[in-house]
């Protein structure tokens, strides 16, 4: 069963299609690359080390940038990356006007 | 597949997929009263409807005039406090005027709650009978409209149950029938995109502005249309969902650019623009899904493709709602609510051109009287809020 799914050839994220364990390895263009966390399905990971700044490439489109270096095989999510156009809300994260 | 189907034949040509009295509260003071009355008959065609607010608005009022005149809609009690600004007079001439049994309950013109539910209940009791003898006439697809919203999306929507809607939203559209999708919201970041698909270049110019004018709009009010959920479900940033919203639209040609209550002028696929015009007055242009799914129904919608990989549970008044579960996980915990099991795209068991037939075969077969799974569950969501709006422009609408 594969775990990983790559939806565009441009992309530099793959998509977990089946939960994943910490320390699990997968196969990523060729090399095992163990992945750092369990990783629910749908979220992405660096299928190439990725640069703070770099654009993030799903769907063969940007949909945000780094705010992080990230290694291959990392989680991407809002702990390293960004909206280029709108900040994310996150029931954690609370409102900007609590947030001192 | 069945092809062809009886329809409720309206005194205006329209054919609805249902046959519904709406009791229709005019303001939140009203709204008791109305319920008492449409739960004496509950899992008959009988639902529930209204507007909050005491305040008059223009869009409110459009759309509770649409609505009331809904090809699903057979007949309408309006229920009213009485000291309320919605206008009532014009309302109820508009629902007599298309043909449909209408009448008012002013709760301080007969004395009270009781009064108002027993003499409300009367008059629904007597026309379900009268209701049930409308004219049916048949009806095929070229005849019917149907719209899309994605609702508790996670990353498996944009992946399985969005593009399998697109897919079955192409064949809908070569049949000659309306499609709409919208939540222009959800587009931010692809405006280039969607705008090549417009049948003419003008077309394309206000595809692109409607998404402009929606960036501002959430820039101003400092959120994106993205829920926690969202997040919680791998979706980082709202690029990142509007590339997986996007695809529900499918690939044919952009006929047309409507707003809410506009009815699209022939066949074809249309974006709905739910975003408020002007300075933002009344806050966020949708508080949840339910306004959109509204919108929709009152442009003609007879029934919604509803995506959710989270797992939402809605459904609607009017018009029914297919959900369609993208999360294979999901569907598998919450299968109850779930008309249709697109997760397994993920899995390579099925693909997207099958769920897209699937979905498709679906619409016949609602369309036909199967009832979906919210509304098995009695599902009726409603939300009309205050908005602002200029009429389209005449690009809009391409002859």
């Amino acid at each position: 069963m594969q775990k990983l799914i790559k939806l565009h050839p441009d992309d530099n994220v793959q998509i977990v299609v089946e939960e994943t364990k910490a320390g699990e390895l997968v196969m990523i263009n060729g090399t095992v690359v163990s992945i750092d966390k369990a990783i629910q399905i749908g979220h992405k990971i660096a299928e190439q080390p990725i640069a703070n700044g770099q654009k993030i490439i799903k769907y063969g489109v940007p949909i945000g940038s780094a705010t992080a270096d990230i290694a291959i095989g990392a989680h991407i999510h809002l702990h390293n990356m960004k909206s280029d156009y709108i900040p994310t809300y996150t029931v954690e994260g609370g409102f900007k006007e609590d947030v001192k | 597949m069945q092809m062809e189907w009886k329809g409720y034949l309206r005194k205006d040509g329209r054919k609805g997929i249902r046959n519904y009295i709406v009791v229709v509260y005019l303001v939140e003071c009203a709204h008791h009263v109305a319920r008492e009355i449409s739960q004496q008959f509950k899992g008959e065609s009988v639902q529930l409807i209204g507007f909050a607010g005491c305040y008059p608005n223009a869009y409110a009022d459009r759309i509770m005039n649409a609505l009331c005149v809904h090809p699903n809609v057979g007949g309408v009690l309006l229920v009213s406090l009485g000291c309320e600004s919605f206008n009532r007079k014009r309302l109820e001439e508009n629902i007599a005027a298309s043909g449909r049994p209408v009448h008012t309950v002013g709760i301080q013109d007969i004395g009270g709650t009781k009064k108002a539910i027993e003499s409300g209940t009367a008059w629904v009791k007597k026309n379900i009978k009268i209701i049930a003898e409308v004219p049916s006439a048949p009806m095929a697809i070229h005849e019917l409209m149907v719209g899309t919203v994605c609702g508790g999306s996670d990353a498996t929507s944009g992946m399985t149950a969005n593009p399998a809607v697109g897919r079955a939203f192409n064949k809908l559209v070569a049949e000659n029938g309306i499609a709409i999708f919208e939540e222009t919201g959800e587009m931010i970041g692809l405006e280039n995109i969607m705008s090549s698909r417009a049948v003419t270049p003008e077309l394309a110019i206000e595809l692109r502005k409607s998404v402009e004018k929606a960036a501002r709009y959430y820039t101003l009010m400092g959120h994106g249309s993205f829920a926690p959920g969202n997040a919680d479900g791998g979706l980082t940033t709202i690029e990142e969902k509007s590339m997986g919203a996007y695809c529900k639209s499918g690939d044919s040609p952009i006929s047309g650019l409507i707003k809410p209550g506009d009815r699209p002028h022939k066949p074809g696929l249309y974006l709905m623009d739910v975003v408020p015009d002007g300075d933002p007055k009344f806050g966020f242009p949708n508080i949840n899904d339910s306004v959109e799914i509204v919108e929709m129904i009152a442009s003609g919608c007879h029934m919604i493709l509803f995506t959710t990989g989270r797992g939402s549970v809605v459904g609607s008044a009017i018009s029914p709602v297919i959900k369609i579960c993208a999360n294979p996980q999901t569907y598998r915990h919450m299968q109850d609510d779930m008309d249709i099991n697109a997760g397994d795209i993920l899995y390579g068991t099925t693909t997207i051109d099958e769920v897209g037939d699937k979905i498709y075969e679906r619409i016949l077969e609602v369309a036909d009287g199967e009832q979906t799974c919210s509304e098995q569950l009695g599902h009726q969501e409603f939300v009309l809020t205050y908005k602002t709006f200029t009429p389209i422009g005449p690009a809009c609408l391409p002859a």
